[in-house]
């Protein structure tokens, strides 16, 4: 497995389905969803590990609904959580 | 971790993440009514990013046009006013010259700007006036449904160019910011665009250039122009509007600085 060293979360429900974040990412990390949200529009999901956190997909984004993690430099081991993106609202369990 | 995926992946670490990007504080957390994939919204973002970095949320007035971005002020959270259609200038010098204070711009389309609008475009300009310009050059009139804008290019089918613009009918591209940048009131002139996260990066910077020289004081109209898509109006993917946006518009308005400040 790649290590991560990004991560992006998307408000799915606002995406219109322009798939320029798509072809922007230089990681091919997206892919459009099957599914289509609550407006009728196919969305933009995180389909691959590898994303470095760019901001390249956000930085396209006309809705401005990605939002860009990277990894902390000085990171303290803190609990560990599993988020559970792509979905209304984002949804944080934890894990440890 | 399995290698084939659903719907999305997980981060198990976001606690060890920063998040790096975020959507401005100053655009309203609402949904755009522009069409899918319109430069449009990707400039009011960009316009909340810098009004943010600069922290000038409570003293800017921004001026919406009529044409899509009519409703500029449902997403922008600082003071708006809309203007008549063309008169975003004239509006903007008259509150400017009365809160000299406030950081004034407005956001206009090509319709709005360089057509009926031109008049009091080329003489706020020749005043002088310190206000931020921003022009979006879609090549169209999107709002009412695909007409020609005096930036459509030759041979491009409109709505009323059905077979193409013809140079000897309809007149050549009106290449505006070239013609304001021969006035002496003009203080920074540029042609940016939003078509990649590069292109993005740069046209934040040419705003950020432009609100600064305004709060400096500078003295000068600063105008960057944005040339953008319209997907629906070009009846074209947003994807693809971008390319024929990189393989014919920027040959005609090429991108980059076409007045740039006089050092004192
Ligand atoms: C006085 C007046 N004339 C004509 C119109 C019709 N009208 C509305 S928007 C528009 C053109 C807008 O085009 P543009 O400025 O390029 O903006 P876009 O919609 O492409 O962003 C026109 C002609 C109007 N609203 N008012
Ligand atoms: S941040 Fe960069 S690498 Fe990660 S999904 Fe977005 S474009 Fe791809
Ligand atoms: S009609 Fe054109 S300019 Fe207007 S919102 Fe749609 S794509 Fe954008």
């Amino acid at each position: 497995m790649a290590k991560i060293k990004g991560h992006i979360s998307i408000n799915i429900d606002n995406c219109k389905g322009c798939e320029l974040c798509i072809v922007e990412c230089p990681q091919d990390s997206l892919k459009m969803s099957e599914h289509i949200n609550t407006q009728g529009y196919h969305y933009a999901v995180l389909v691959q590990d590898n994303c470095t956190g760019c901001t390249n997909c956000a930085l396209v984004c006309p809705e401005a609904i990605i939002t860009v993690y990277r990894e902390s430099k000085n990171k303290t081991k803190k609990e560990r959580v599993a988020v559970i993106t792509n979905v209304t609202e984002n949804i944080t369990v934890n894990v440890s | 971790m399995s290698d084939t995926f659903n719907e999305g992946i997980t981060c198990e670490f976001l606690d060890d993440c920063d998040i790096v990007w975020d959507r401005p504080d100053s655009l309203l957390d609402t949904r755009l009514h522009y069409c899918p994939g319109c430069g449009h919204s990707v400039v009011h973002r960009l316009l909340m990013e810098v009004v943010d970095e600069l922290g000038i949320r409570d003293r800017t007035i921004g001026i919406a046009p009529v044409g899509c971005s009519v409703f500029a002020y449902n997403y922008l959270n600082i003071d708006m006013q809309q203007a008549a259609h063309g008169r975003a200038t004239a509006v903007a010098t008259g509150i400017k010259r009365v809160r000299p204070d406030r950081i004034v711009f407005t956001y206009q389309g090509d319709g709005d700007l360089a057509a009926i609008g031109t008049g009091e475009t080329i003489h706020t300009v020749n005043r002088g006036e310190n206000i931020v310009i921003i022009f979006i050059n879609n090549g169209i009139y999107g709002m009412t449904g695909g007409q020609m804008a005096p930036t459509t290019l030759p041979g491009v089918k409109t709505s009323t160019t059905t077979s193409g613009r013809d140079v000897s009918i309809h007149g050549h591209p009106l290449k505006i910011a070239e013609m304001l940048a021969l006035l002496p009131g003009a203080y920074y002139v540029t042609r940016t665009s939003v078509i990649s996260a590069n292109h993005v990066r740069k046209t934040k910077k040419a705003l950020l250039k432009a609100f600064k020289y305004q709060m400096e004081g500078k003295g000068g109209v600063s105008f960057v122009e944005v040339v953008s898509n319209c997907p629906a109006g070009w009846k074209m993917t947003p994807v693809d509007s971008n390319k024929w946006l990189e393989t014919n518009v920027f040959d005609n308005f090429p991108l980059g600085d076409i007045k740039l400040p006089v050092k004192d």
